[in-house]
């Protein structure tokens, strides 16, 4: 669904992506771990057309994206850190995001329930806690059904009600064969949902492995534990060699 | 694009700043109006607040105001939008809502106190300062990523034009009087925008050959008609050229 080939981003001299080849398919849920500064929101931001990539390809639905627009119909976007103009409320930046959204006529609002926002529908942006706008985030990537789902940091900031809703939520729509991609720092929020794990250090692709995969090579059970063994390198060489078999 | 615009209004009518600055000008208008009964010498204190007021609170309100919406930018482009829609939707919106607050604060009060055809191109100059000046913030925006030397640049720009560009043309006056230098002011004035401003008011004011020396110049040289519309076409190029450029940089641009 996803086909990254041997991208590569600079910025100045540093290389934020470093000849990086990924392929995601449906039905998928992958964790893209690794560092701070790894590059793992450079490579989001280059799938979205945020960012433009200086040597590479990303072929989604078979089609190259450079220059396109209309492919991000097919993707949710929930971001890092979710500003919004200050004086709109909650009601008036779901409305336009549907308003912008014309093609779109049939709309997933079991968040915006889940998360009891119409009851806060007239707050303004600026009133709100980050958690809330964090879940106002949620909502907007969910609320057109679309095929990807991109998560940055999701439950970075949300109360562990509404992380378990958002959880159950992925788990569901990737049962309806979503592709979903996220990256998070709160390994314990991933265990459950993870199928695949991606892990990026500066910039470069350590290793892509399924979840299973990993647990037979590091003999553990929890995603910390797991990764916690790779980062110490007891394993590495053995998970880079293992055949790539998803 | 028009659903962009519209909620950029949305926020920004209701944005403290628009209003305040809405009715700062409103307070002087009415009071420097009040002053004289000497309709032409209350417009010439009108046009001297415009110009000073008018560019420095447009490029920098905007150009805040573009950064601050940074996040927001970025959820916006990750909808299937056109980069060029999206930018050219929030510059709508943001040049719309500071026209319409020096309308509201020069234009009204103006219109009831003194009603001429001066007045009309007090206001068209002060639209035009507005429009120009906030295309230059765009061009700020997409031209530096970090937010301070963003607005560090936005004040350098507003000063250049409304200070320091004036001081440069006496010097160079001064330097090349023993040649005609007549003509080639005339080309050195186009490149400031608030210098054609001034001059499309005062092209229809009678005191321009009083008020310095490129209004006298204007006059003397293109007389008001023609000096009128080639001064408009300067403002034109003035809003629209930064504006490609802003667009074609942007569609390159990393967020």
């Amino acid at each position: 669904m996803i086909e990254i080939t041997q991208l590569t981003k600079t910025f100045r001299k540093f290389k934020a992506l470093d000849d990086i080849s990924l392929h995601f398919e449906r039905g998928q849920t992958i964790s893209l771990l690794g560092p701070n500064g790894s590059g793992k929101t450079t490579l989001i931001k280059s799938i979205l057309g945020l960012v433009i990539p200086g040597k590479g390809t990303i072929k989604i639905n078979g089609a190259v994206i450079k220059d396109q627009w209309d492919y991000r119909s097919q993707i949710g976007y929930m971001p890092q850190i979710g500003r919004y103009p200050e004086n709109m409320t909650i009601g008036q930046v779901i409305k336009m995001l549907k308003e912008i959204r014309k093609d779109c006529k049939r709309y997933d609002e079991e968040l915006i329930e889940g998360f009891n926002i119409p009851a806060v529908q007239h707050k303004t942006m600026r009133s709100l806690s980050g958690g809330t706008r964090q879940k106002v985030s949620a909502c907007l990537a969910f609320l057109f059904s679309p095929e990807i789902f991109i998560l940055d940091e999701p439950t970075a900031g949300l109360d562990p009600v509404a992380s378990e809703l958002l959880k159950d939520k992925i788990i569901k729509e990737r049962a309806n064969g979503k592709l979903i991609l996220i990256t998070s720092h709160v390994l314990s929020d991933l265990d459950d949902i993870t199928s695949h794990i991606v892990y990026l250090q500066e910039g470069k692709l350590l290793l892509y492995k399924t979840v299973e995969e990993l647990k037979k090579v590091t003999g553990q059970e929890k995603l910390n534990k797991i990764i916690a063994a790779i980062m110490q390198k007891n394993h590495p060489k053995e998970c880079l060699h293992y055949e790539n078999n998803y | 694009m028009r659903t962009i615009i519209k909620y950029v209004l949305f926020d920004l009518l209701r944005n403290k700043t628009i209003i305040v600055y809405a009715l700062i000008l409103a307070a002087i208008t009415i009071s420097v109006s009040g002053m004289g009964d000497n309709a032409s010498k209350g417009l010439l204190s009108l046009l001297n607040i415009t110009l000073l007021f008018v560019p420095i609170i447009s490029i920098l309100f905007s150009t805040i105001y573009f950064f601050n919406s940074v996040e927001f930018t970025e959820l916006l482009l990750a909808q299937p939008i056109r980069r060029k829609t999206m930018l050219l939707a929030q510059y709508a919106g943001i040049a719309i809502a500071l026209s319409i607050a020096y309308l509201a604060g020069v234009g009204i009060p103006v219109c009831i106190l003194y009603y001429t055809a001066a007045t009309i191109t007090l206001l068209v100059s002060g639209l035009f300062l507005t429009l120009i000046f906030s295309a230059l913030a765009l061009l700020i925006f997409v031209l530096f990523k970090d937010k301070t030397k963003g607005i560090g640049a936005a004040i350098i720009t507003a000063l250049f034009f409304t200070l320091l560009f004036d001081g440069l043309l006496l010097s160079f006056i001064y330097s090349f009087s023993d040649y005609p230098v007549d003509k080639p002011l005339l080309g050195l004035i186009s490149l400031n925008p608030v210098d054609l401003a001034r001059v499309l008011v005062l092209l229809q004011l009678d005191v321009a050959v009083m008020m310095g020396y490129s209004g006298a110049l204007f006059k003397k040289f293109m007389g008001s008609a023609t000096g009128s519309i080639y001064t408009v076409i300067c403002m034109l190029c003035w809003t629209v050229i930064p504006l490609i450029i802003a667009a074609r940089v942007f569609k390159k641009k990393d967020i």
